[in-house]
């Protein structure tokens, strides 16, 4: 299959930028809230996870660790929740035309992709500014950001898919997200948590991934699926997030034939 | 596949699953569950096998509900089929509407990239173009306008500009004849008669015979799911205009052989008329048998049905009967359409060559429209009277 010909790759412009002009044409600060809006949610948890819970105390560069995960986070529910509902959004052209189906998903994780990468160049200022010791492990960000982008845009694949059959998936969806929120160490670092049970949290590649780039970017202490208990246990997730390749896309192109009937 | 062949329809077969109450929800699908869900299969084509060769106008007519929008999304790909299958020897576009990807939400100047993108161009290739779509579409002032702001004629004139920009192997249209003023179809036309000359291959879906007569250069008929005909196109479109012609519960029927459907004949008929001049035709059939009820339909040559009537509880004696009707119509070009029945409402001969005639534009300042209704002005009250019958 062709799957970035050059056609396809000019749709993929076209509707990420259309995408883009639409979702802040009518607010004044445009593009900006992008970036303002994870700054607001963050400044909020910050307030209430250092005064208030104090989960925070003796985790090095606490902001920077909080304001990492919850960039991480909003990518991955934008990317899913976003991405649940391009097939069924895209229906008028879906039932039209014969473009390839996942360009609907696609595009819409490429939207929230470009999100991620104006959050990250905060993270990274004010780690700056906070003195977070320059490393060459930096260099591994990218690395899981890949595998971030690949394990939430399968998710957008099979929800979408999902979807066009089963209109509630979305509200499981949301419901399971605010699960997963909190079952994941976005807020909290790990060492509030009794060290017996580290392991069963990186079952979650969303905790593998979010503590993993907080180890290479913010600070050695972090807990991680590999040294929180068997180094082999860091096989868990990257295996769960293969599964979930595997079977989204399988499920999707078993069901792709058939969208434009069933929308 | 041969090298002349742009399209090859093998066996198709497409059944759709119409569930008395679609499983949408989680909810029925757990409760629904053990219960015998009531699904309905809808066959809704049949065993279809035809090819289209390069170059040719090849139109597909049929009546609502026949399949044809069903082939038409197979063979753009939108559909796949459940047996049989479709080889296309060339790249496809196709038009199942104007303006797909249209966002009300973006400028018109986003929006013809956008579609374009759709269409399959490169955005160095639509920069290179876009003076040459806004020209056509006439919306010079107007591109950096949000498209929901522009009336409905604009938006179609700048979708079908970007359209007919699209080159392609094989060009697929679905109705598209049927939006827009009359100018814009004249344009459509003018558009459609340049690719017939220059031998593109189209394939245009339509309810209006006369574009069939004068586009194509073949066609098929599609009822229930089947051929009914394919072939030439006064063939078609006569098999077409008669089927429209049977009253309602149209169940399938084989259409009579050819020889039999121009067998009326009328006499009487001028070329032109003026409006409010009265036609006076006389209708003669063969002695057929069962010939129980005869029906006149005034066209317009679009296609556009005006008028109609049939004899009803008339007695028909001697194969024959005299028609007339005050031609309260506005200028243009007509024909009659004239049936005989049969007492199931079958249609058994029919005729609509015989009388075509041309309603002069009697050039009053006062009048204008597609028909001429008797009228009154005054400066009192009008006193309305009931006409009875």
């Amino acid at each position: 299959m062709r799957y970035l010909s050059i056609k396809n790759r000019s749709i993929l412009r076209e509707m990420v930028s259309a995408d883009f002009k639409v979702r802040y044409q009518s607010s004044v600060l445009g593009y900006l809230w992008s970036l303002l809006r994870p700054l607001f949610l963050f400044a909020i948890l910050y307030v209430v996870f250092t005064y208030v819970f104090k989960v925070g105390k003796g985790v090095p560069h606490y902001p920077v660790y909080l304001l990492l995960g919850i960039v991480i986070w909003n990518f991955f529910t934008e990317t899913t929740i976003i991405g649940m509902g391009s097939v069924v959004g895209k229906g008028d052209l879906i039932r039209k035309i014969s473009i390839p189906r996942y360009l609907a998903v696609v595009s819409s994780s490429i939207s929230a992709l470009i999100n991620l990468v104006i959050n990250l160049s905060v993270v990274l200022l004010f780690g700056i500014f906070n003195g977070v010791e320059l490393s060459w492990t930096w260099l591994l960000l990218p690395v899981i950001f890949i595998e971030l982008f690949v394990f939430s845009t399968s998710l957008a694949f099979l929800l979408s898919a999902l979807y066009v059959k089963f209109r509630d998936v979305t509200y499981i969806w949301e419901v399971g997200l605010q699960a997963a929120f909190y079952a994941s160490p976005v807020l909290y670092p790990l060492t509030i948590v009794p060290e017996k049970y580290w392991s069963w949290f990186f079952v979650n590649p969303m905790a593998q991934i979010l503590q993993d780039a907080r180890y290479v970017f913010v600070t050695k202490d972090t807990v991680t699926a590999w040294n929180a208990g068997s180094v082999w246990w860091a096989a868990v997730p990257l295996g769960i997030v293969m599964l979930t390749v595997v079977v989204s896309r399988k499920y999707f192109k078993k069901q792709a034939s058939s969208f434009a009937e069933n929308i | 596949m041969k090298e002349d062949i742009a399209i090859k329809v093998h066996d198709l077969h497409k059944s759709f699953d119409l569930p008395e109450n679609k499983t949408t929800s989680l909810k029925q699908l757990f409760v629904g569950f053990g219960k015998k869900q009531r699904k309905h299969r809808q066959k809704v084509l049949e065993g279809v096998d035809f090819e289209v060769k390069k170059g040719e106008f090849f139109g597909i007519v049929g009546r609502n509900g026949s399949g044809k929008s069903t082939l038409l999304k197979i063979l753009a790909g939108v559909y796949a089929p459940d047996k049989g299958g479709v080889v296309i020897n060339g790249n496809v576009t196709p038009f199942i509407e104007l303006g797909v990807g249209f966002n009300p939400e973006l400028s018109g100047k986003d929006n013809v990239y956008l579609s374009a993108s759709l269409l399959g161009y490169s955005r160095k290739q639509v920069d290179a173009m876009y003076d040459e779509i806004v020209d056509f579409a006439e919306l010079h002032d107007h591109m950096d306008k949000k498209l929901k702001n522009y009336s409905s004629g604009m938006q179609v004139r700048l979708a079908f500009s970007i359209a007919i920009k699209a080159k392609n192997d094989i060009l697929i249209f679905d109705e598209v004849l049927a939006v827009g003023d009359e100018a814009f179809q004249k344009k459509c036309m003018r558009i459609f008669e340049e690719y017939r000359l220059n031998k593109q291959t189209v394939i245009l879906v339509t309810h209006s015979m006369d574009n069939v007569r004068r586009l194509c250069t073949r066609a098929l008929m599609l009822s229930d799911g089947k051929i009914e005909l394919i072939g030439s196109v006064k063939r078609v479109a006569n098999a077409y205009s008669k089927s429209n012609l049977e009253p309602v519960s149209a169940d399938t029927q084989t259409i009579q052989p050819q020889e039999d459907l121009d067998k009326i004949q009328l006499s009487g008929c001028d070329t032109t008329y003026n409006p409010g001049d009265v036609l006076n035709v006389k209708i003669a059939w063969p002695k057929i048998k069962g010939v129980k009820m005869a029906g006149v339909a005034i066209v317009r040559s679009n296609g556009e049905y005006v008028f109609g009537t049939n004899t009803g509880d008339i007695v028909l004696k001697n194969n024959q009967i005299y028609y007339s009707v005050d031609l309260d119509l506005g200028p243009g070009a007509y024909f009659l359409r004239v049936a005989v029945y049969d007492k199931t409402g079958k249609c058994i001969a029919f005729n609509e060559s015989k009388c075509r005639f041309l309603i002069h534009d009697d050039l009053r300042k006062d009048v204008g429209g597609q028909v001429r209704l008797r009228h009154n002005y005054s400066n009192s009250e009008i006193e309305t009277v009931t006409d009875e019958h």
